[in-house]
């Protein structure tokens, strides 16, 4: 059976130039058992060839795997017709991980915290705020359905 | 991705976790868990020694199955999770819901 993944990766030539090194693409569609291979590839691209921090890995797979999460199950509603579209940037002293759906989008101003007695015993409303916690930076688009997620190497 | 259950000759249920437990497979550790309750079994031990990392649905499922066998009179105790692991558990503070041991055999004496 073949991927249902698409990889493309980008590398910038050694003799100068602007912007990241290396910039690598995935197109995932909306089924979230495509999620743990799309990280894995993702993964093995961002650190090939480098050494590696685990915990960079962690937070990366981790913060990417919760960003796909969001993107398929409540961007795109898992229509089969929809992709989430994942766009890592590498640079020396960082990776930037953008992850943008085909949904309307959301206002993550209005996502509450999930610490509260209620949050901490329900089932979900975690992942934005794990996201937050593991990312050094996190933005997203006026819209609301592309988030960047930066980790700076340490 | 697999889950494998063992039952310990006092009865307790170890549940061990290969690879990661994420929104794709939640629902394969809750059926297995939800199966073991209603064929009897009230005391698990989940076996995180060899999981790359959880997500935020893992971490839903978990609490979702804990709350289940507490309901029954059961437990759930967590083991074998490394440092970023349980890092997750600390950032969202489930490390307050969970009994957490360093190992398996740690979780496992006096249960």
């Amino acid at each position: 059976m073949t991927s249902p993944l698409r990889l493309c990766v980008r590398r910038r030539p050694a003799a100068g130039g602007e912007g990241p090194d290396v910039v690598v693409s995935v197109s995932v569609p909306s089924d979230v058992g495509c999620i743990e291979e799309a990280v894995a590839l993702v993964a093995r691209h961002c650190f090939a060839g480098v050494a590696v921090e685990e915990r960079m890995r962690f937070r990366l797979q981790v913060a990417l795997s919760e960003a796909l999460a969001n993107a398929i199950l409540r961007g795109n509603h898992e229509d089969a017709d929809k992709r989430a579209s994942v766009r890592v940037e590498l640079a020396p002293d960082a990776i930037r991980v953008h992850v943008t759906d085909e949904g309307a989008g959301f206002d993550p101003h209005a996502v509450p915290e999930p610490l509260g007695p209620d949050g901490i015993q329900g089932a979900g409303g975690r992942g934005l705020f794990l996201i937050r916690k593991l990312a050094d930076a996190v933005e997203f688009n006026d819209r609301g359905n592309s988030i960047c997620m930066t980790l700076r190497r340490r | 991705m697999a889950f494998t259950q063992s039952r310990q000759q006092n009865g307790v249920v170890v549940v061990r976790s290969d690879g990661q437990l994420i929104v794709g497979n939640r629902h394969e550790l809750k059926e297995l868990i939800q199966g073991a309750l209603a064929a009897g079994d009230r005391r698990f031990v989940l076996d995180f020694s060899h999981t790359g990392y959880i997500d935020s649905s893992g971490l839903g499922a978990l609490v979702t199955v804990a709350r289940q066998v507490r309901e029954l009179g059961g437990e759930l105790r967590l083991a074998g999770l490394n440092d970023d692991l349980r890092s997750l558990f600390e950032l969202t503070k489930l490390d307050s819901l969970f009994s957490i041991a360093d190992s398996p055999a740690q979780a496992l004496a006096g249960f």
